[in-house]
């Protein structure tokens, strides 16, 4: 057994060895141990370096507000978890840990040189330091700071685990299953409550897991914990959740818990979670989180050796461990006494009793007296000694010996959960803390995290809460009483304000995670921060991944003293979730990987699979992009596919477009309104190019529109719009126009849509549909018609998103791929599937525009060059009343123009800016800019679109584009470059 | 999240709906005889109170249909939801 292990007590297994490693050396530690007080036992206080200095540091606390001893712990090397406290993990047979933020190693890391140039570092040193020249942040600085200042590398490989999600409904969920959980847990189930019951830690318990003299109901305090939780697991109506940590608390009673399942184990179960997402709706809320107790601020306070009172007292009462072999206690409270009278008695010598507060209490220095520690009332302590772990301590000009310092500054309220809930704090002078006052939502605090100290009033106050939360529920219960006797000096508030170091006599540490010093928020304070939150982003203090558990109220009291305010005149800074980090599987889930967003694939997805298209992400859906054939690149397949739909025919499959029916007796008016087209001339059995805007007079979406009859109309959306096409629709005919009859359906995925595009599209047609009159004269351009097409009854559409003579077949979704295939095998040689890719080239050839590629969401109709579409008739439609405004009719509005390059092989790239003048050097204006660009296969040189400030009207001249490869000259053409005159379409 | 009482359907978790901004805008009927101004104040001019807010909700995933909620913004209580055409409570 170790020298540091006591003979007995505590609630580990001390016939249960387990073997592990830290930073590749072999321990032994025993099971119900913890990787901390297993280093412990084995006298390694050394675990880490620090953020910013890289000071050696070592483990302070002994539960989730640890801010220093952060570690890696590894499985594999897929399974490689950094930033664990090592205060919170669980010691398993052969667990393998490291320490973080060091090289070459812990014990001498180079990255200490940071803390002897310190003064180079102060508060907002990123801000001051690295802001010249520019370019170097990204380049230089940035990466820099970010590989010396750093916590814990991510793994490299996919994180192999599995993690479950749940939804839960309770009637009251308590969180924290301390004295003050248990009693609330225990009333509210006992009155009838749907209960959960979560405690963060490996067991129910909390302080009670420390053990101690008292006893409840009559029973040993671990015989009443023991009883209690026998009763709780019995009552069906209850679910207790141990290492399941709340996290985060959302509106309407939503509480996040995360429940740790597998990472306790030495073998975790294949194929089982590692860990579970519980999101709670609860009814009543009871938080009884606890308090954390607060370190005390002096020079050299963050040796490795220096350590919490409290957290001391934990290692020896519930893992016995001495923590150390002499030591001396700096305390501001009564509790920080009994901490070094029960290590005293355990064996460790006490140097001294360094009491802070002005007078110390007559009691407690007796019974230091009596056991022959001296104490030094109204004391100051100048600071400590030693490198890797501390070997002195200077108090009142006196050095003593010792390798452990406790530091006992009292306890804080744990008002994480409440303060994200939006309850109202509110500062309590007993308490010397922000407590709970206003509650935002139905929810109690008990205990300790109300500032209520002492085991009796914990277990009367939740009791209390644990009714009240219940009889909200509409259940009725009896009150319980417990029964305390002999109870311990409580865990309490500090007895004194932090009071700031004397200048030069070392580092002082405030916020131990993020390295901010007492110094660090007096310098802000000079420099003028006045705000707590401005303080608090200035120096970093509290913004680690501990959320300031054990750095905020001794930040707000230094600030506070240097302001010449009180803590509650300068307020607190906001509590932010998650209360300990979450991992990002947790909150995942099984949304990853195919499982993240789902896929849409159209009904000839597969056909299209199977002749090798290479596909592209549009939303959701799959569409293919082109279909190369042996030997093609991309280019060599797109100029193929353009050439065939302009000699041939091509066949395209257009069915993600969305499609909405619009039915009633009020549809044309529905659509007259909502449109900028008028649709009361539109023929049953034609079909109209119409354009949405927004109220705000700026294009949304467009489609084709067809009238199948007087009361029936068949609307098409961009594939990105269908859905908010769809809800704006409905938006205006529930709210605004709800006179109208008429009825919205969206039927995109009924209909699968096949293109044959190309001067051989209609005689690939007759073949298929032998029995339908596709003449001009019976379904000329922009007509729609009813027949059977491959068999199958369609809805044929001749439409043209290429300028050449061509056809939509709408046929069921579930005949899709029939038709397709009947199609590519009539069409023989003459047919050629072609992909987004070559319909993109074709459509921009004819200077047909794609919303959202060459509009952005401030072009009107004339900007795209669309007047022609607007009902000029019409009184009223969405949009129109804003393209009205002179603003919206200036001529320098930038306007959809075409352009050429100088040198025709030139691709223009999307987005590039244009300007008006050659060799022009930042800063400049842009006149506009380049919004689609192809290589012509049909006119043999470059095209491209773009908005351009008064456009139209600088056809002809030329423009520039300043590029890293050199300026491009570009001439402004008009928007249309292949058959002006449209004589292909009517074809 | 927020539960929601949707009017038609009871009470329903909040990733069933869609916000709808403000509630109790009225599009002019005749937007033709509005100064820029006052077209200008219909578009963009919105409440932001801190406290209750009236705003429109949408069943997006369940009855798809429209319905007002008066919502206090600093605590997120619901204090009541009502169909569209039906004045505040």
């Amino acid at each position: 057994m170790s020298a540091h292990r006591t003979a007995r007590g505590g609630r580990i297994e001390r016939t249960r060895k387990l073997r592990f490693s830290f930073d590749g050396t072999a321990y032994e530690g025993l099971a119900g141990d913890t990787l901390a007080s297993a280093l412990l036992a084995n006298g390694v206080h050394l675990v880490g370096r620090s953020f910013k200095y890289h000071r050696p540091r070592g483990i302070l606390t002994a539960g989730a507000e640890e801010p220093n001893a952060l570690v890696t712990v590894r499985r594999d090397a897929a399974r490689e978890t950094p930033n664990l406290r090592a205060t919170q993990v669980e010691l398993y047979e052969g667990l393998e840990a490291s320490s973080q933020n060091c090289w070459p190693s812990l014990g001498f890391d180079l990255g200490r040189v940071s803390d002897f140039l310190s003064p180079l570092f102060p508060a907002g040193f990123y801000y001051k330091t690295f802001m010249w020249p520019r370019a170097a942040w990204a380049a230089l600085y940035e990466p820099l700071i970010r590989r010396a200042a750093g916590l814990g590398r991510a793994p490299s490989r996919p994180d192999p685990d599995r993690y479950a999600q749940r939804y839960a409904h309770c009637d009251v969920l308590v969180v924290g299953a301390g004295p003050a959980g248990l009693a609330a847990a225990r009333a509210a189930a006992d009155a009838g409550a749907r209960v959960i019951l979560c405690d963060e830690q490996a067991e129910p318990g909390g302080a009670l897991l420390d053990g101690g003299s008292a006893q409840i109901d009559g029973l040993a305090s671990g015989d009443w914990l023991a009883r209690e939780c026998a009763a709780l697991l019995a009552n069906p109506g209850v679910r207790l959740l141990s290492r399941t940590t709340a996290f985060g608390y959302f509106p309407h009673n939503s509480v996040g818990l995360v429940e740790r399942l597998t990472d306790h184990r030495a073998d975790p179960p294949a194929g089982g979670a590692r860990e579970r997402l519980w999101q709670v709706r609860a009814r009543e809320v009871v938080l009884a989180a606890g308090a954390i107790e607060q370190p005390l601020v002096f020079a050299g306070n963050d040796r490795p050796g220096v350590m919490l009172a409290g957290a001391a007292q934990s290692y020896l009462r519930r893992y016995g461990v001495r923590a150390g072999t002499r030591a001396a206690l700096v305390t501001t409270t009564d509790a920080g006494y009994l901490a070094a009278l029960d290590l005293h008695a355990a064996g460790v010598a006490i140097a001294a009793i360094a009491d802070l507060r002005p007078s110390a209490s007559a009691l407690w220095a007796d019974a230091a007296k009596r056991a022959d520690i001296p104490v030094l009332a109204g004391a100051t302590v100048n600071g400590t000694r030693g490198s890797r772990r501390v070997t002195g301590v200077t108090i009142g000009g006196r050095t003593l010996a010792c390798d452990l310092v406790l530091m006992s500054g009292g306890w804080v309220p744990s008002v994480h959960l409440f303060s994200q809930s939006r309850g109202r704090l509110t500062w309590s002078d007993a308490a010397r803390a922000f407590v709970p006052s206003q509650s935002a939502e139905r929810e109690r605090s008990a205990g300790a995290c109300r500032g209520l100290y002492g085991l009796a009033a914990a277990l009367a106050d939740g009791a209390a809460a644990g009714l009240a939360a219940a009889k909200a529920c509409g259940l009725a219960g009896i009150a319980h009483r417990h029964e305390v006797a002999g109870e311990e000096a409580s865990r309490e508030a500090s007895g004194a304000a932090p009071r700031e170091p004397a200048a030069g006599t070392g580092k002082a540490f405030v916020d131990f995670q993020n390295d901010v010093t007492s110094r660090d928020l007096a310098l802000a304070a000079q420099e003028g921060f006045r705000s707590i939150e401005h303080v608090k982003r200035y120096t970093t203090v509290g913004m680690a991944t501990d959320q300031g558990k054990t750095s905020n109220l001794n930040a707000l009291g230094l600030v506070a003293a240097r302001l010449g305010r009180t803590v509650p005149e300068v307020g607190h800074t906001t509590f932010r979730m998650p209360y300990t980090p979450v991992t990002f599987g947790t909150l995942a889930g099984s949304a990853r990987g195919e499982l993240f967003d789902p896929v849409r694939t159209t009904p000839m997805h597969d056909s299209a699979v199977a002749r090798g298209a290479v596909f592209e992400d549009v939303g959701q859906w799959k569409r293919a992009r082109f279909f190369p054939r042996a030997g093609e690149d991309m280019h060599a397949a797109v100029a193929r596919e353009c050439r065939a739909v302009r000699s041939s025919c091509g066949i395209f499959d257009a069915s993600t477009l969305g499609k909405i029916a619009v039915v009633g007796p009020d549809a044309a008016e529905f659509l007259n309104r909502f449109y900028v087209n008028d649709f009361s001339g539109l023929a049953a059995g034609r079909c109209r190019y119409g354009i949405l805007l927004r109220e705000d007079g700026f294009v949304y979406d467009d489609g084709v529109i067809a009238r199948l009859a007087p009361d029936r109309f068949h609307v098409t959306t961009t594939t990105g719009g269908a859905a908010r096409v769809l809800a704006m629709m409905e938006d205006y005919r529930q709210t605004e126009w709800p006179e109208l009859a008429v009825w919205l359906t969206s039927t995109t995925e009924q209909w699968a849509v096949i293109a044959l595009q190309g001067p051989e599209a209609r005689r690939v047609l007759e073949t298929l549909a032998p029995g339908m009159d596709l003449s001009s004269a019976a379904l000329p351009h922009m007509a729609v018609t009813h027949g059977r097409i491959a068999g199958v009854p369609a809805m044929l559409f001749r439409v043209s998103f290429t300028g050449e003579l061509g056809y939509e077949i709408n046929v069921p979704a579930a005949h899709g791929r029939a038709v397709w295939e009947a199609a590519c095998e009539t069409g023989g040689q003459r047919i050629t599937p072609y992909g987004t890719e070559t319909m993109h080239v074709l459509r921009a050839e004819k200077g047909y525009i794609i919303v959202g590629q060459d509009t952005d969401g401030t072009a009107t109709p004339d900007d795209a060059g669309l007047a022609w579409a607007i009902g000029r008739k019409k009184p009223d439609f969405v949009g129109k009343r804003s393209i009205e405004r002179a603003a919206m009719r200036s001529p320098d509005r930038r306007q959809l123009v075409g352009l050429r390059t100088r040198e025709p092989q030139c691709v223009l790239e999307e987005g590039a800016q244009l300007m008006d003048r050659p060799g022009v050097t930042p800063p400049m204006r842009p006149v506009g800019h380049v919004t689609s660009s192809y290589a012509s296969e049909a006119l043999g040189h470059s095209i491209a679109l773009a908005m351009v400030a008064g456009g139209r009207a600088r056809i002809g001249q030329t423009l520039y584009l300043p590029m890293p490869g050199g300026e491009i000259e570009v001439e402004v053409t008009k928007p249309l470059f292949y058959d002006p005159e449209g004589a292909r379409l009517h074809g | 999240m927020l539960i929601i009482p949707c009017p038609y359907c009871g009470e329903r978790p909040e990733i069933e709906f869609s916000y709808g901004g403000q509630a109790h805008l009225v599009r002019p009927p005749r937007p033709a005889e509005l100064s820029d101004e006052e077209w200008a104040c219909y578009l963009y001019v919105r409440e932001n109170p801190r406290g209750r807010h009236s705003e429109r909700w949408r069943h997006l995933r369940g009855c798809g249909r429209f319905f007002n909620a008066i919502r206090d913004t600093t605590t997120d209580r619901i204090a009541a939801t009502y169909r569209v055409g039906e004045p505040p409570p």
